[in-house]
């Protein structure tokens, strides 16, 4: 008896497990390596051993920043701002009816219109924002419209999806007794379904707007406006000191929204 | 008033929550509903508005019949029916106020609702259902700051103002201590006692029903095994009822109280002066 | 006798609901400058609105490409495109997440040491705040244009993500379990794997699937800098003004984003 435990080796799964476990950890490295060999089979290795002189090249050519290139940039970075929060203001008008649309307990029809509903707020999820400025820009020309737009296509699916899981996840105790008082339907939804969300919205939009303001930066780099169209001008004049300044700026406009997104949010929740 | 007739309710899992339950509420008469969990009382007091749509039977509120309504019917039957929650289920986000107001949704349009510009009657008539239970201080606050009770005043209150023809009272007190639970309970009594009101109350306490209505029926598995006096409310009935247990506690604790603090707890009777009973309701009820 | 006391006092007959900024001063300052600030930024935006009505001509022919989307013509190119998308989405956020276990566990507070935590922090903020677009112009540059650039790219950016959440993962786990180990005298390593690996192994292969989700949305739109994958065929779809192809290729991402969101939700079901 004690001999047999003593000689019995504690594991922690059982062989069949560790075996399967094992074979799942070979499979993974083994697609890993498959797909790095399709990956590279162009890439042309010269230039990647060439990398740290040419990091080294740009860098010298980046510094000094060109500071006296600031006031140029003052109507892109308003550009920006406009296509971010105008952006996000547009798609909470489209998006507020999607989210309660496709919501379970305020689609008028689970079946037909929820799927639909689905569908948009998973198109739009899909595609990021700066393909929705190509497109736009193709169709309605250059500039912030288009950037507003692409940002505005973008966020729907984003503010749809968020706001229509906190519309499922309310309290329907405070449904059903708004309903006894004999509200009509979009009663219901004013008093007792909206208070509810009223916060999870505020939020959503607030991080959304910061997202945005993030991505408007560099939507200019296909045409539609901000930021993007002086750091694609710079680029293609190889002025490299502009290009850091543009950069620079970027970070600081990405920190600040951050901040300010932190900020808000705290005080609403 | 209010006449079920064989009313019963299956659920889509199939689980039988009423069967053929039959039983008529006169004007002015409160009901305690008493049985076991999972015994149908909060299915039964939601297919009189059809918050959950009975199966087979018939509810009629007067001469209506409720089970046969349109939506917009059903709506203006509704609003001639009071519910007092269980867990208040008041919209926590908004003021006391509006809580009450939403009361009267049933009788102002969407946009008015909206606007929260509701006709000078029914904020006069809020206003006074909120100093009649004593709230009259909170009417700006949001519901989510009040205590327990005072949330099912505002409960109450907002039932009231829908100027109901008949109360539904879904376990008023299941989240109360015990003496808020006698507060809230002879609140809702004497109100319907002042009015004419009839009621219907969910309640899993015995001896709390016992205390404060004069009608009592007693719910098992979705049928109805007692009908009747509270008094009459014996070991046998409770048996019959919950199951086999050793009742002599809770019928003494009963008559206990009833006996005990009679000048006290008992509900008033009319030669009670009410506003006494009001004022003393305030002072114990605000804090 | 309440009826009685209905007629002695007289209730109010108007209500408003109470304002939400309080401060009226303050009220007033904010709605004034939202409108000031909605009002000039709106104008401000220039719109040829001759060009938008050209354009229209375009956009029914683009919805029309989206009705009849043309997947053959150029399908050479984007099986090439997706090829390169898939590969570096794949490899990206096998050697990110790689990356992202060390610094995440440096990132974290309760079991890095102060200099350790600086690092990693540091290199969290760094990876966060670029963008995924800046940082493969700037790859493309140094390393050439292709996939490689897009796979440094995303394996960075994903370094950002995860090593992030990994680290406030590991600082919000369960103190005692971790405690317990300790006291049982194991050494650092012997803490890490017993004390906290088992508690965030679960969200952390979420969060690896959830990355990989990202990875390739983020795939398709580096390709735009040069940065390889589905991207570059795209942009170049939309450039010869093919928009049926371009129609037939952003129909290949919804469908590969659904099918990869679909998926992982499933695994992540499964882990748990």
């Amino acid at each position: 008896m004690t001999d047999a435990a003593s000689t019995t080796v504690w594991r922690k799964r059982t062989t069949s497990r560790e075996l399967a476990m094992w074979a799942g950890w070979l499979v993974l490295v083994a697609f890993f390596v498959f797909c790095w060999q399709v990956m590279t089979q162009t890439t042309i290795w010269a230039f990647v051993t060439d990398a740290p002189q040419q990091a080294a090249d740009i860098g010298s050519r980046m510094v000094p920043p060109r500071w006296e290139y600031i006031p140029h940039l003052i109507k892109p970075m308003w550009d920006t701002l406009n296509i971010a929060t105008l952006g996000t203001l547009l798609a909470i008008v489209m998006a507020v009816p999607v989210a309660f649309l496709a919501a379970r307990n305020t689609s008028p029809s689970v079946r037909f219109v929820r799927p639909l509903a689905l569908l948009i707020i998973v198109s739009s999820r899909s595609i990021n924002s700066l393909i929705w400025a190509l497109l736009l820009v193709a169709i309605i020309g250059p500039g912030v419209l288009a950037g507003i737009v692409a940002i505005a296509l973008r966020s729907i699916g984003f503010v749809a999806k968020l706001l229509y899981e906190a519309i499922e996840e309310i309290d329907a105790s405070q449904v059903e007794a708004v309903t006894a008082t004999g509200a009509s339907r979009s009663q219901v939804v004013d008093y007792a379904v909206v208070p509810q969300i009223l916060p999870a919205f505020a939020g959503i939009t607030v991080f959304r707007w910061d997202i945005n303001i993030r991505e408007s930066t560099v939507l200019g780099l296909v045409g539609a406006g901000g930021l993007g169209l002086r750091l694609q001008e710079s680029m293609n004049t190889l002025a490299w000191p502009q290009v850091t300044v543009i950069f620079l700026l970027i970070l600081v406009t990405v920190l600040l929204s951050e901040w300010v997104s932190a900020r808000v949010r705290h005080a609403i929740i | 008033m209010l006449r079920l007739n064989d009313l019963t309710k299956v659920y889509a899992t199939g689980d039988r929550a009423l069967s053929g339950v039959t039983f008529t509420v006169e004007p002015g008469q409160v009901v305690g509903l008493i049985g076991p969990s999972g015994a149908g009382k909060s299915t039964l007091i939601r297919c009189v508005n059809r918050l959950i749509e009975p199966t087979s039977g018939q509810v009629f509120l007067g001469d209506i019949d409720v089970t046969k309504l349109s939506r917009r019917g059903l709506r203006q039957v509704r609003r001639r029916i009071g519910m007092i929650f269980q867990e208040y289920a008041l919209v926590e986000r908004l003021t006391v106020m509006e809580n009450v107001l939403s009361g009267r949704l049933g009788y102002v349009g969407f946009w008015r609702s909206f606007f929260r510009r509701f006709p000078p009657e029914a904020v006069e008539k809020a206003y006074r259902l909120l100093d009649r239970v004593g709230l009259s201080d909170q009417v700006d606050k949001r519901a989510d700051a009040l205590s327990g009770g005072q949330r099912q005043r505002v409960g109450i209150a907002r039932a009231l103002e829908q100027d109901p023809d008949l109360l539904l009272v879904d376990e008023p007190t299941a989240s109360l201590d015990p003496k808020t639970s006698r507060q809230i309970m002879r609140l809702i009594v004497e109100i319907c006692d002042e009015s004419g009101l009839p009621a219907i109350i969910n309640i899993h306490d015995v001896a709390l029903a016992q205390q404060f209505v004069r009608r009592i029926i007693g719910l098992q598995a979705g049928v109805v095994v007692f009908d009747g006096n509270p008094a009459d409310l014996d070991a046998e009935v409770l048996t019959r009822i919950y199951g086999e247990e050793d009742w002599s506690a809770t019928i003494r604790k009963a008559d206990d109280e009833e006996s005990g603090d009679a000048g006290d707890d008992v509900l008033p009777k009319t030669s009670d002066p009410v506003s006494e009973v009001i004022d003393r309701e305030r002072l114990a009820g605000l804090t | 006798m309440t009826a009685v006391a209905a007629t002695e006092t007289r209730f109010a007959q108007t209500w408003s609901r109470p304002p939400f900024i309080k401060r009226r001063g303050l009220r007033w300052t904010l709605y004034g400058g939202a409108l000031v600030y909605l009002i000039t930024a709106i104008s401000s935006v220039e719109v040829n609105w001759v060009r938008v009505w050209e354009g229209l001509d375009r956009g029914l022919r683009f919805i029309k490409g989206f009705l009849v989307p043309d997947f053959t013509s150029r399908w050479g190119d984007i099986v090439i495109g997706m090829q390169e998308s898939l590969t570096m989405t794949v490899t990206s956020t096998v050697v990110g997440v790689a990356i992202s276990v060390p610094i995440g566990i440096g990132a974290a507070r309760n079991i890095a040491p102060l200099p350790v935590y600086a690092v990693c922090r540091a290199i969290v903020a760094l990876s966060r705040s670029f963008q995924e677009i800046i940082v493969a112009i700037l790859f493309v540059v140094m390393f050439g244009f292709g996939p490689f650039a897009g796979f440094l790219t995303l394996s960075f950016a994903t370094i950002g993500f995860l090593a992030k959440l990994l680290a406030e993962d590991i600082e919000d786990i369960d103190e005692s379990q971790a405690e317990a180990i300790r006291a049982t005298g194991a050494g650092w390593w012997q803490i890490v794997n017993y004390g906290i690996q088992p508690q965030v192994m679960p969200r952390l292969i979420g969060l690896s699937l959830y990355r990989l989700d990202i990875n390739f949305r983020e795939s398709s739109v580096i390709g735009i800098v040069g940065a390889g994958g589905i991207g570059a065929t795209l942009n170049t779809a939309m450039d010869r003004y093919e928009y049926d192809s371009a129609a037939a290729i952003l129909m290949l991402i919804i469908v590969i984003v659904m099918a990869a969101e679909y998926l992982s939700g499933f695994v992540r079901k499964w882990v748990q």
